[in-house]
């Protein structure tokens, strides 16, 4: 949860000291301190966005910490998404790792003949000229090879596939989810309406 | 046809491919026949068309990758132009070098990589575990069911890739250099687990190997390929043995050129004798 959390500070940072010192058209002033003026208003305004982004960035760790991968690629399965679509889902998040992996390989080689990967920041910029190039034609190729193998192997045939193991959904899940569907209707009719008085 | 005659499990005749946007033709009049449980390899210099040849022999070329096919490539007496990725899937397997591109990426255990097959054919999960369990075997990866793929040796990773393609129990399997990233020990496993597989299950292999010392232990006949052109073709031991080998860009099995060796010092070889007591002999015979 924390570095879901962390990753959004750079963005609530800025948020904050554009509303709050740049707000246009606000007169409320806090405190004047030399040619800076922060608002009420733009605090206000900063509070709100920095909800929302802490609202969003939340919903995101909820959803990786509870949801594997490999649940959730077997659920939109079996629910009738194809089997193309879970391919590709699937296959983006698994070569994470593998370009990484890859990436570090290159590294390693080029500065074996003497690419300098450390240092002066500009030099170490220079340095992903020569990663990007190899890194996108091995992966190329990869592409082609892995496509001639999986349709070796029946990628393409027909039938709908088996699905492995089916994942337990009991009553109370199903509650639950119905549930969280109808209040997100309500709170956005509510929202809508000004019911809620959130600007 | 007769009953004592059964179509051969795989037949190319006078076939040619050319890849799409080339008219190059890169395969050039093949004929060659496979029948059940032959292992047949395939030996050549580099670009004389052995990975083409596997691509047209597995069906994929032109189902998969285009271009253009003159003759015929039959599976069990069916034109492979005639029959859908699901069936060719069944009827011929195909592995190739890299035994990382080969797995699909998005299995989380070696388990899941090999029902990958089965699965896509969408057969009974029973079944599916009964030919998890029966590929696992027959290569020798039980062991291994639980582990992530990801992290396996490149040994390890090709005999699985070897499994995931057997669990569609093909009749032809078609092998583009399966060992060539592979320690001795790894080509050793390879190698017997191929060999078990052509003698209990009766599939037909089509092997290219650059590894001749491979092909000579597993081979029943061996096709040179050069140019595109079959340039030999016969017997696996008959053509291993023959001296124009190396000038077709084709190194020998290592007894071949420790007698041509021997012969060339003027030493005299006895074929009977057995490989280690054969070097003792003749070096005792010039002492």
């Amino acid at each position: 949860m924390v570095p879901f959390v962390l990753a959004t500070i750079p963005l609530v940072l800025s948020i904050i000291l554009i509303n709050t010192f740049l707000f246009p058209g606000a007169t409320d002033t806090i405190v004047s301190i030399g040619p800076l003026a922060p608002t009420w208003t733009g605090l206000t305004a900063a509070a709100q966005a920095t909800l929302r982004v802490l609202a969003f960035a939340l919903s995101v760790a909820v959803f990786s910490l509870t949801t594997p991968t490999d649940d959730l690629l077997t659920d939109l399965e079996r629910r009738g998404v194809g089997r193309r679509a879970v391919f590709v889902i699937g296959a983006a998040i698994g070569m994470v790792p593998r370009l990484v992996e890859r990436a570090g390989e290159i590294v390693d080689s080029q500065r074996a003949r003497g690419l300098d990967t450390e240092g002066a920041r500009w030099r170490r910029v220079r340095g992903v000229v020569p990663l990007a190039a190899p890194m996108i034609s091995s992966a190329l190729t990869e592409v082609e090879e892995r496509t001639l193998a999986l349709e070796a192997r029946a990628f393409s045939a027909p039938p709908r596939r088996t699905t492995m193991r089916p994942l337990p959904d009991d009553s109370q899940q199903r509650a639950l989810r119905w549930g969280l569907l109808v209040f997100v209707v309500v709170a956005v009719a509510a929202s809508v309406s000004g019911a809620l008085g959130i600007p | 046809m007769t009953a004592s005659t059964p179509a051969p499990r795989l037949s190319l005749r006078d076939v040619s491919y050319g890849y799409v946007g080339t008219s190059v033709n890169v395969l050039q009049g093949i004929d060659l026949e496979l029948a059940e449980g032959r292992i047949v390899g395939v030996v050549g210099p580099n670009e004389a068309g052995k990975s083409t040849l596997c691509l047209v022999a597995a069906g994929l070329a032109p189902l998969a990758i285009g271009g253009r096919l003159d003759g015929t490539v039959e599976q069990d007496g069916v034109d492979t132009r005639t029959l859908s990725a699901g069936d060719l899937g069944q009827r011929v397997g195909i592995l190739f070098q890299n035994p990382v591109t080969q797995l699909s990426g998005t299995s989380v255990t070696v388990y899941e990589e090999i029902a990958f097959g089965p699965r896509n054919l969408g057969l009974p999960l029973g079944e599916v575990a009964t030919r998890v369990e029966w590929a696992a075997d027959l290569v020798g990866v039980r062991d291994l069911l639980p582990r992530d793929p990801a992290r396996l040796s490149g040994g390890q990773a090709q005999l699985v890739a070897l499994g995931s393609v057997l669990a569609l129990r093909p009749g032809t399997l078609v092998l583009d250099e399966p060992t060539s990233q592979l320690d001795p020990l790894g080509t050793r496993l390879v190698g017997d687990a191929l060999a078990d597989l052509a003698a209990e299950t009766g599939t037909a292999i089509l092997m290219v190997e650059h590894k001749t010392d491979l092909l000579a232990r597993m081979a029943d006949e061996v096709v040179v390929l050069v140019d595109g052109k079959i340039a030999k073709s016969g017997l696996a031991a008959e053509v291993l043995a023959d001296p124009a080998l190396p000038a077709l860009g084709v190194e020998p099995p290592s007894d071949v050129r420790l007698r041509g060796a021997l012969a060339e010092a003027g030493i005299s070889f006895d074929p009977s004798w057995g490989p280690a007591s054969g070097v003792q002999a003749a070096v005792g015979a010039r002492e």
